[in-house]
């Protein structure tokens, strides 16, 4: 029997912004119930790994392979069913409400010319009741905080639910108690449901605590590994250029600069 | 703002439409009942009535029904694709394009050439608009608005120049044109069908429109062709835009404030919208032209002024609550 290929995996991949290399011969394997953090200064490149990740944009070379299927050869239809991705910002320049929103995530998963059957109505419910948002389901987006739209924008990610879910800093503009929710809610979907996490972050601490691998992207090239051998005082210290140390608490170790 | 189930607003305004083609039947320099109206469409009467109701009234209703329709759908597919509620289907110079084309049939004096002159026109400025703001293969909403708006101040150059040149006995002819009239209202069917054909075209489209709204990388990654369902829209809404001017000339403020209006009471779920808009645009322009021809009758106004009378007032009333 052929072993089962990793949810998601690149191979001699380099990225590229107009007039510079971001990096160059990534390879890794995102396999079920991973949890990746990328981590990096700004520029580095996170948001370009995600959405090549994601199949959202092109690599300058190398390939990205999505359950064992190059990514060039699935239709975004069969692709949106299987991988979801949290952009960094989302517009909501026109009335909707969470409910509406939150059932867009089922749009992959609804044949042409159909509406959404009980099951989505469902399945977005219970998205944004995992985000807290359930009794604001009715409010329009434009009456929401920052904080709350991005809670709806992630509800929508929920509702597609995908195996593998890509997110971009989906912990902005959370308050330390949604924050954490959301990593809480993010780390049982890898254990006990097999789905497969990366996602970009700034906050090292709570990257550290939920993390199982991570990328450290420089600027000219990515580092790949367990997160217990990466995110240290000491590389990130110097990824960051930014001295850094550990203090040691039972629940966890915490990163302050130095 | 309250909303209402979409389905409700949709019978209302479908009831709507209906008295407001039965209103464009029966007024007029003779009044002629409802009863006399029904007999004339459905019993086959011929006497002079009935001829004036199936031969007169009806074909430019028609075509006032149509043709606000197709700017209601245009509006409501162009804010989306801008991804700015105060666009409208003039926005990327298109009109402008139509008025020169109309203009100078007018000027040459080939007044059967008007239609044709405008259609032309308007594609030639869609062309232009999008071939300019091609920017590595991509249209940006910044850059095809900015290219739109330039465009359209060169239309509106030319215009003002044939305008200056024009004889005296044309201008009134230009003027009529440039606000939007239906007085010689033509090929109403036509624009009907383009009105149908536009809009199964985009229902099949719907939502990923809805999705497209919320920005392409949340569009692209929930499995919309972002760059096909993009084209399709756009193409489209030139599509509709440029058979309505055709047959009413730049009719302003349907395809702003209908769109506008009706996202209001139910929100942006395109699958709701579009046909909503259609009806409501449709209605809106059929009454307003049949205002226009009865309120200072025998003399004819042009329909554009009395959608900007009201038009105006009302999206300044909308934009002010919709600042909460």
């Amino acid at each position: 029997m052929k072993p089962t290929p990793p949810k998601l995996a690149c191979r001699d991949l380099a990225l590229s912004v107009p007039g510079r290399t971001l990096c160059r011969d990534v390879a890794f394997d995102v396999n079920a119930g991973d949890f990746w953090v990328v981590v990096g200064r700004n520029g580095a490149g996170k948001t370009t790994l995600l959405q090549v990740l994601a199949g959202l944009r092109a690599a300058a070379a190398g390939t990205v392979i999505l359950a064992g299927q190059t990514m060039a050869d699935w239709t975004p239809r069969r692709r949106a069913q299987r991988l979801g991705f949290l952009p960094q910002n989302t517009f909501d320049a026109f009335p909707a409400t969470a409910l509406e929103i939150a059932l867009g995530g089922r749009h992959p998963h609804i044949p042409r010319w159909h509406g959404e059957s009980t099951d989505d109505m469902r399945l977005a419910g219970e998205a944004l009741a995992a985000v807290g948002m359930k009794e604001a389901a009715q409010r329009d987006v434009q009456t929401l905080s920052g904080g709350e739209r991005r809670r709806v924008a992630l509800a929508m990610l929920l509702a597609q639910d995908p195996e593998v879910l890509l997110l971009d800093e989906p912990t902005n503009h959370l308050d330390i108690a949604h924050e954490v929710h959301t990593l809480e809610m993010l780390a049982r979907l890898t254990r006990e449901r097999g789905r497969a996490v990366v996602m970009a972050m700034h906050d090292l601490t709570l990257a550290a605590r939920y993390a199982t691998h991570a990328a450290l992207m420089s600027g000219d090239r990515v580092e790949t590994g367990t997160a217990a051998a990466l995110l240290t005082a000491e590389t990130l210290s110097a990824l960051f250029g930014q001295s850094l140390v550990t203090v040691a608490h039972p629940r966890g170790a915490a990163f302050l600069p130095a | 703002m309250q909303r209402f189930p979409p389905w409700l607003v949709i019978a209302t305004l479908a009831l709507l439409a209906l008295a407001a083609l039965a209103f464009a039947l029966a007024a007029g320099s003779v009044d002629i009942g409802i009863a006399a109206v029904a007999r004339a469409l459905f019993a086959e009467a011929d006497d002079a009535s009935a001829a004036v109701v199936r031969e007169l009234r009806l074909p430019r209703a028609l075509a006032a029904f149509a043709a606000g329709g197709l700017l209601a759908v245009a509006g409501t597919m162009m804010q989306v694709l801008l991804r700015n509620p105060l666009a409208d289907p003039y926005v990327l110079g298109l009109s402008g394009g139509a008025a020169s084309g109309a203009l100078a049939a007018l000027f040459a004096g080939a007044v059967a050439w008007v239609p044709p002159a405008a259609f032309a026109g308007a594609l030639v400025s869609t062309f232009l608009v999008f071939g300019l703001a091609r920017g590595r293969g991509a249209w940006a909403p910044t850059r095809l608005l900015l290219t739109g708006v330039v465009v359209a101040t060169g239309w509106g150059a030319l215009i003002m120049l044939l305008l200056t040149l024009a004889p005296e006995v044309q201008v009134r002819g230009m003027l009529f044109w440039l606000i939007g009239d239906l007085s010689g209202a033509t090929h109403g069917g036509a624009a009907l069908l383009t009105l149908a054909g536009v809009l199964i075209v985009a229902m099949y489209l719907a939502r990923d429109a809805t999705l497209l709204a919320r920005g392409d990388l949340t569009a692209a990654s929930l499995g919309v062709s972002v760059r096909g369902a993009t084209l399709a829209l756009h193409a489209l809404a030139a599509l509709a835009t440029a058979i309505a001017v055709t047959v009413a000339g730049s009719v302003g403020f349907v395809g702003l404030v209908v769109p506008h209006s009706v996202r209001l009471l139910i929100g942006n779920d395109q699958r709701w919208l579009l046909p909503a808009a259609a009806l409501a645009g449709g209605a809106l322009l059929t009454f307003a032209d049949t205002i226009a021809r009865t309120l200072i009758a025998p003399s004819q106004l042009p329909v554009g002024v009395l959608t900007a009378l009201v038009g105006v007032p009302l999206f300044l009333w909308l934009l002010r609550r919709s600042d909460r």
